[in-house]
Formats: C-alpha cells, structure tokens, sequence
C-alpha cells in the first residue's frame, strides 16, 4: 500500500508585478518524510514555502497541504502544521517556560497539556536550568531547538523549517538533525530547506530550486548516480551555475525516469 | 477566549518587563500634566508697565498707585520722554506704556474729561488685546474714584446714572485656567500614549519576525487584536485614573459630574485610538514610520481640538474638519462632565459619534489586517 502524499503541490506560481518568483513547481511529499528544499538564495524556496504555509497567495497552479487547499482552507492548514522561520521568532523578553505557554495557548492546547508538554520539553532539550530565563539571553543553537521544539508543540502533521541551522555549530546541527530524525519516525513530515549541503544528504527526497523552477527532484541518492557526482555539494554546483538544458520546464518529469 | 487570555497575558508581560518603556507609559504623562497645566496660560501676569506723568499732580499720582496696585503689572519707572519709552519698549523691556497729558488735573476738574495715551506691545495679539481689557478695567474703576471724589467736593451736582454690568462666571467662577487646561491635558496624555503604544507595538512585532510565526497559527484575527489592544485600553482607563487623581489632589479641579460617565465615555473613547493605531501599523513597516504617521495625526488632531484655541474662532471649513476629529469630542465630555456636571442626556451627541467613529475605525482596522498576503 502507498503512503498517503501529505503535500501535493501541482504548477504553483507566485509573480510579484513582472517578476515570476516561483515559476510552476510540481512536488508530492509523503507522511513521514524529510523533504529537502534546496536552492541558492534568491531561488524563490522562502515564497514557495509561505504559500504551503498560508501565508502568501499563490498567482496560480494548486498545492494541498495536510488535505487542505491553500487558496480557500489556510486556516485548516495553519492548524496541522508547524513552522520555524529563518529568523529567530520566539519572544527574546519571555522566558523559555512563557514561550511553551504563550504558543501552546495560541494553538488551543489545554492548560494541563501544556504543562505536560512545558515539562517534557524542557527536561529533554536540558533547559531545567534556565528555564525561567528570558530567551533572548540564550545562546544561538539552544534557541534554535527551543524553536523547533515550540513548532512540534500541538503535534503538526507537517512541519515547515526555514533554514533551521543557519549559523548553528557543528555538534549543535547535528543535534538539531537528531531531533528531526525523532520527530519523522513519529510520523511528522519535515520539510526543510537548507543551505548546508551535508544535511541534504539526510532528507529521504530532495528537490533543487534554481530561479524559481524545480530543477532537480529525487532522493540525494538517485540524483548523485544522475549528474554523476559524489556528493550532493556538486549536484548543486552544477545545477546552479549552469541550468541544464536537458532538464524540462521545472517540474522534473525527465529526471523521475533515471 | 482562552487564546485571547494567553495573548493578553503575554503582551502585559511584555510591557512591564521593558525598562525603557514603563517611565514612557507611566512618568512621562504624570510630568506632562503637572509641567503643562501650569505653564499653558492664557493669564497674562507681569506685564511690565512704565509711564511718562507730565502732569505730576495728586490725580496722576493716584491713578499710578492704581497701577501698582494691580496685581497683574509690574511698574517699572517712570521715563521722562516719549523718545525714551519707545526705545526702552524696542529693546523688550516694557509692555505697556502710559502717557498721562500735561494739566491731566485741571482738564478733569474743569471739562470733566481729558485723554491718556497707552501704548502696548501688540506682536503677541492675544496677550495685548488682555493687556488692554486689563488697563481699561484699571481706568474704569480710577473714573468711578474720581466722580465720588468730585461728587463729594464740587456742591453735590447730580450725578448721571450709569449702568454697570455685572458678570457672573459659571462652572469656573474664578475664571482660573488650570480649571479650563488640566481636563484638557488629561485628554491629551490618555490620546498620545494609547496611539504611540499600540500603533507600535504590532509594528514592533513585524520588524522582529514574531508577527510571521502568528500568522503561521491558527489564531483568529479578531482574538489577536483583541488581546492585543485590551492590555493598552486597561492602560488608556489607568492614565485616566492617574489623571483625574492628579487633578484633585494637585489642582483642586472639581468633579461636578458622574465619574462612571466619563469613564464610560473614555473606555469607548479609548477604542477609537486604538483602532487608529493598529490601522496605522497595519500599512507601516517599520516603528519609525508608524511613530511618524501617528505624530502627524496627533499634532493635527489636538491643534484642532478645541484644547488651546476655541473651535469658534476657526474658518468655517477648519470646524468642518473639526467634526472628524474624535479629540474634539473628548476635550468637550472631560471639560462638560468635569466643570459642568453634564449628564447622560448632554453628552448623547459626541458619544454617538464617538461610538460610530470607533466602530468604523476598527472594523477598518480588522479588514486591513492580513494574515495572508
């Protein structure tokens, strides 16, 4: 039996006057999955990324998330997925333990959840400590587990992360990816963008943005066997300096074959 | 309800927990009050008066001593010469000038009139205009001396009936100002705080990224605002209590009316610059914009009040502006209620509107905030 596909994204655009930002892009990500949304900067993945999130209107083409349409349902959307931006978003003047509770309340959790989850959540990151400490006063990469911690707080079906790891530490991201591994095997489906080409290489299926088309989609595997490389650092390189003219209109039709 | 619970929670949090804000909330209006009431006047106290007497007799004399009597002029000197007057009233240091003629005396006695010249310092219309009401007073009430004077020496001629006026001033008998301004600069605190505080506080939220992740939740727009703007409408009531404590306690201004009136009236009051302020944060980007944008609207929005200068005395089409502005209307209440004692039947027409305005500029408000782009 397959897997349910949890987002279904079909030709969806998004142009801001004469600039086409995202330019069509096709993709299905499945329950469960670590889905790697890769692009040099500028390639149009936080615009694509604020549309699956309801947040942004897409111009045309349609995307399901979590069962739901992104035109007319994004509240429903809003309620089964959590999301981390590139930017710190937790309150630096709340505490750790204000935070868990201003979010989880802001999602409708109840009191006694809450607290069961404030608990657990600061025991597990090893926040006891600190917990009554602001936010702001954290360093870096614990503000950025706390953070994603909060996103998984009302339990999402998916969870949208914005460049997670942005100037993190070695030993921190790999922390972070643990957590995301955890949080997968609980059946949430990460989808995740990056810049760290390392981290790539952990997501089950990774598609590649360049100038708003999907140039390349499939698993860090298939696609390294496809451009005959060895790691997912040169699948990139050569996908961004120079956009193969082999490869189709951007929704990686041709690519699926290999 | 309960999410609106959390965001309220949190946002009092904030604001209590931010160092350089609390003496902006709570210190600043408190100084505002007390340093304005006392220093915007209308009363123009030391004039600085001198004169020229070329008639030296006990008449000018006493009409001098009149002068120096009055609480309201310094008498400076006497100058010797026209040419030295305006040269001492040039270089600023004299307001009014008084000329009395050669045989000032005799002309009285004889031909029962005579002139005076007065020459006032007129760059500032309003305060020469009181400075005049003032001398006049002054040469009033020197006549009558005189006429009981002469009435009592000169073989009891009958004396012409005159009709005199007298005022009876309502609602500040004593006509003191700080009765008129301190009401009004109470209006002014609990306008200006709410405005910058919350058309700020959601800007604030856009420029460091936490807005975003709302939008991202399921929370609705209503709640969101509403517990946005419930923490700075406790804020706006508490200024008020400040305000009215400071009244009473500092100023001795009355409080003629029904309290729970106007604090009926503030809190809907309230919602109309609350309104104002999220919608202006909801088309500004930045906290500097929106602290531009607000003080723009204020500076207009009190300068059209009817807080300083009478609403009466603008153009036509000014009062026709005046009636969009929502200040208007709570300058009238506080001072009506306050000094008047006005009830619930006086105050319908500005609370209507009042009502109306808030309902249009939060419904705007709302329609204008987007959580989708």
């Amino acid at each position: 039996m397959k897997e349910e596909n949890v987002i279904e994204v079909n030709q969806l655009t998004k142009t801001f006057g004469d600039f086409t930002a995202v330019n069509a892009i096709s993709f299905e990500v499945k329950k469960g999955e670590i889905f790697g949304f890769l692009g040099a900067n500028g390639a149009g993945k936080t615009t694509a990324m604020k549309m699956l999130i309801g947040i942004s209107k897409p111009s045309s083409g349609t995307a399901k998330v979590a069962g739901f349409d992104v035109y007319s349902q994004t509240e429903s959307i809003k309620r089964n997925i959590g999301y981390m931006s590139q930017k710190f978003a937790l309150y630096d003047d709340l505490t750790v333990k204000e935070n868990i509770t201003f979010f989880g309340g802001i999602y409708g959790l109840s009191r006694k959840k809450i607290k069961e989850k404030r608990e657990e959540l600061v025991s597990e990151l090893g926040l006891e400590n600190i917990s009554n400490k602001l936010v702001g006063s954290l360093p870096l990469g614990w503000k950025q587990k706390l953070s994603f911690s909060v996103s998984l707080l009302h339990e999402p079906k998916i969870v949208f992360l914005d460049e997670p790891t942005g100037g993190v530490d070695p030993i921190t991201r790999r922390q972070f990816w643990e957590m995301i591994y955890k949080a997968a095997n609980q059946g949430t489906t990460i989808f995740v963008t990056t810049h760290y080409m390392d981290e790539a290489e952990y997501c089950d299926k990774v598609s590649i943005m360049v100038e708003g088309k999907i140039e390349a989609l499939d698993t860090p595997k298939k696609l390294k066997e496809q451009f005959r490389v060895d790691s997912m650092n040169d699948v990139f390189l050569k996908l961004a300096r120079i956009p193969s003219p082999t490869l189709p209109k951007g929704n990686g039709e041709n690519i699926d074959r290999n | 309800m309960k999410t609106i619970g959390y965001i309220i929670q949190k946002e009092f949090k904030q604001i209590f927990r931010n160092k350089g804000m609390l003496p902006i909330i709570f210190i600043l209006p408190i100084l505002q009050l007390v340093i304005l009431s006392n220093a915007a006047t209308y009363e123009v106290k030391n004039i600085k008066f001198a004169y020229i007497d070329n008639d030296h007799t006990s008449t000018s004399r006493s009409l001098i001593e009149k002068f120096n009597a009055s609480t309201y002029f310094d008498v400076l000197t006497d100058f010797p010469s026209q040419e030295k007057a305006s040269s001492a009233m040039l270089a600023g240091e004299v307001d009014v000038v008084l000329e009395i003629p050669h045989q000032f005396e005799k002309k009285l006695l004889k031909e029962k009139t005579t002139d005076l010249s007065i020459t006032i310092n007129a760059i500032d219309g309003a305060a020469a205009g009181v400075e005049s009401v003032y001398v006049n007073q002054i040469v009033q009430s020197f006549n009558k001396d005189v006429k009981m004077n002469f009435r009592n020496t000169s073989n009891k001629i009958a004396q012409p009936v005159t009709i005199e006026s007298i005022p009876s001033f309502w609602y500040n008998t004593t006509l003191d100002y700080k009765t008129f301004m301190v009401p009004g600069i109470l209006v002014l605190l609990v306008t200006m705080i709410t405005l910058f505080l919350s058309g700020m506080n959601i800007v604030r939220e856009k420029e460091i990224g936490t807005l975003e992740q709302i939008n991202v939740t399921p929370i609705r727009k209503s709640q969101f605002i509403i517990g946005k703007l419930f923490p700075f409408w406790v804020i706006g009531m508490g200024l008020l209590t400040i305000g009215l404590i400071l009244a009473k306690v500092i100023f001795n201004i009355p409080m003629i009316g029904n309290i729970i009136l106007l604090y009926g009236f503030t809190s809907i009051y309230i919602l109309v610059i609350l309104g104002m302020g999220l919608l202006i944060s909801n088309f500004t980007d930045t906290q500097q914009q929106a602290m531009f944008i607000s003080w723009f609207f204020i500076v207009i929005f009190i300068l059209m009040s009817g807080l300083f200068t009478p609403i009466e005395s603008m153009p036509k089409w000014a009062q026709l502006i005046t009636e969009f502005n929502p200040i208007k209307y709570f300058v009238e209440i506080v001072r009506m209620v306050m000094l008047k004692g006005s009830g619930f039947m006086d105050i319908l027409p500005q609370l209507w509107k009042t009502l109306l305005y808030a309902i249009i500029m939060n419904g705007l408000a709302v329609w204008s905030y987007k959580k989708v782009n």
